[in-house]
């Protein structure tokens, strides 16, 4: 399949002599829903800067669809919609000036233009707040408005640096819904966020970066099978009591209707509900403990 | 991009910055029209009328193309240092930046802007100034030349300015403590005949003499310089001008981390 991201050997020195990135290479194909993960500091952004030329590289090459950053650089960038980490808008402009513009900018006619803002206007639910001034949009409506400005000239990768941050979760679980809708109609995505829940939903492939190193690249399902064990949550219809245990696993007593039990890897499904059988206890519901990948996601960071 | 699409994209942006000089109207307009009025009421008719002529003219006839300038050069610079540091300082030069469009559209999109308010401004003064004397423009050419390449050459200084702009006070310092003093001394008041020789020659290094008295030329027909030195002066300072921003846009100075 194409790639729609071919990063080589790409370093990155700031003036101020800090390596923020060690030489990485990274591939991201067409159509793919990716995931950079990596702590602060690590090198995401710096990445995301220089693919969307924002950042000058130190050196390395980076592809964008084939086309190169040092020498086909429109082409490349024509690709690329970037929705950025911090609030980069006029804020006296209104949310359909800012929109029309980009489009303008990407040389597209006012007629094309108005089409695909009133597109993605509506479809991030900003349409009611076209003629209002940027300034007065709440956090979740300014985040929707990068997201639109950044898909107006419908580009075919589509890079989003924690587009997430301090939004609530119905919003989060909507964008996460319109992200989604977006990648199936064919549009790469790359995705940093900290909400590495978000990452697992989402995302097909994920790479990792610390101190300017890729540590991990492979799918998200390969990387999820590293787990060495699992923690499921079982809600209890009669009282347990505090000293409860279950032959052969490990448990934690969080409340008199609420336990913790541990599934090591190799271990199946069906010896648990033997076991939960054997104890006579009668489970309600059972769901998986979330951040599976943050566990991961720590002990990759942190490999003692 | 091709060609047209170009032209959108520097369309989108010469649009954009008139519509944002429109909108602040009251920042923009009305100071130089209310500034200029005062100016042609104490110096041109209240004052000037005691001076008696200069260089064969009323003395209001001979300070308005001057004034005139003035408004044309600080409103043609303080547009572009304004917006373009603006747009730095709160980050939508990114939306520039990431975007496929030429440093050659993205340069004169920002000037045009520059040039269209230096042009309203001089209008308007223009307009204000009928109202104090009667204006009979000798050369039109030389006079619509010589705004135009002025305005272009100081709508580029201005983004130089806002290239290298940390703080919003990097933004007034120029038009305050550089372009206005140098106007006032660049024979907008006066004629340099008047000075004593050592002061004349000083004067004849300020550039802002060549370009007040080249546009004189055009409006009355004299002035203190040779009009073509003026014309060089301008083009050479505009070409050096017009490279350095390409630089600047190019190396991503300031722009790009």
């Amino acid at each position: 399949m194409a790639l729609a991201l071919e990063i080589k050997g790409l370093r990155k020195v700031y003036g101020n002599g800090f390596e923020a990135l060690k030489g990485i290479d990274l591939e991201v194909k067409q159509g793919d829903f990716f995931a950079l993960l990596g702590p602060n500091g690590a090198g995401k952004s710096t990445t995301i800067g220089i693919v969307s030329s924002l950042v000058k590289k130190t050196a390395g090459e980076v592809r964008i669809f084939g086309h190169s950053l040092d020498s086909d650089i429109a082409a490349a960038k024509r690709q690329i919609g970037l929705v950025p980490q911090e609030f980069n808008f006029s804020n006296f402009e209104s949310v359909w000036d800012i929109v029309v513009n980009q489009a303008g900018y990407y040389g597209l006619s006012r007629g094309v233009a108005a089409e695909r803002a009133e597109k993605y206007l509506k479809k991030l639910g900003l349409w009611d707040k076209r003629h209002g001034a940027s300034r007065m949009l709440s956090g979740g409506m300014k985040r929707r408005l990068m997201i639109a400005r950044a898909l107006v000239h419908e580009p075919r990768l589509l890079i989003l640096d924690e587009p997430t941050a301090g939004v609530d979760i119905e919003l989060r679980r909507s964008m996460w819904a319109f992200l989604t809708e977006i990648n199936r109609s064919g549009t790469t995505i790359i995705l940093t966020t900290h909400y590495l829940e978000e990452a697992e939903s989402l995302c097909r492939n994920i790479a990792i970066i610390d101190a300017g190193n890729i540590v991990e690249n492979t799918s998200m399902k390969a990387l999820l099978r590293q787990l060495q064990k699992e923690v499921f949550i079982l809600d209890v219809r009669d009282s347990l009591s505090a000293d409860i245990s279950i032959p052969g696993f490990d448990t934690r007593f969080v409340d008199e209707h609420t336990l913790e039990l541990v599934l090591k890897k190799g271990t199946s499904l069906n010896e648990v509900f033997a076991a939960l059988n054997s104890s006579e206890l009668v489970v309600s519901s059972m769901r998986n403990k979330a951040n599976r990948l943050e566990e991961l996601f720590v002990s990759l960071l942190n490999p003692k | 991009m091709t060609a047209a699409e170009q032209w959108i994209a520097f369309y989108t942006i010469v649009r954009k910055e008139i519509r944002r000089f429109m909108r602040i109207w009251m920042q923009t307009l009305l100071p130089p029209a209310i500034t200029m009025s005062l100016y042609f009421v104490i110096f041109g008719a209240l004052i000037g009328s005691r001076i008696g002529q200069m260089g064969g003219f009323t003395y209001m006839e001979f300070v308005v193309p001057g004034l005139i300038m003035m408004s044309v050069i600080t409103n043609a610079y303080s547009n572009v240092v304004s917006s373009f540091f603006g747009a730095k300082f709160q980050r939508f030069v990114e939306e520039i930046l990431v975007s496929p469009m030429s440093n050659n559209t993205v340069l004169w999109g920002f000037v045009i802007g520059g040039v269209a308010r230096g042009l309203l401004v001089g209008l308007i003064v223009t307009m204000l100034s009928l109202f104090f004397t009667t204006l009979h423009i000798q050369h039109i050419g030389i006079t619509i030349a010589i705004v135009l390449m002025t305005s272009i050459m100081f709508s580029l200084a201005g983004f130089i300015n806002a290239v290298f702009a940390n703080n919003f006070d990097d933004v007034s310092i120029v038009p305050v403590f550089v372009l206005t003093p140098l106007t006032y001394l660049g024979g907008v008041f006066y004629s340099i005949d008047l000075l004593p020789e050592f002061w004349a020659g000083v004067s004849r290094l300020n550039p802002m003499l060549y370009i007040v008295n080249a546009f004189r030329y055009g409006v009355l027909g004299t002035s203190d310089v040779n009009v073509v030195t003026a014309f060089i002066m301008v083009g050479v300072f505009t070409l050096a001008a017009y490279a350095y921003c390409m630089y600047l846009l190019r190396s991503g100075t300031r722009l790009r981390q």
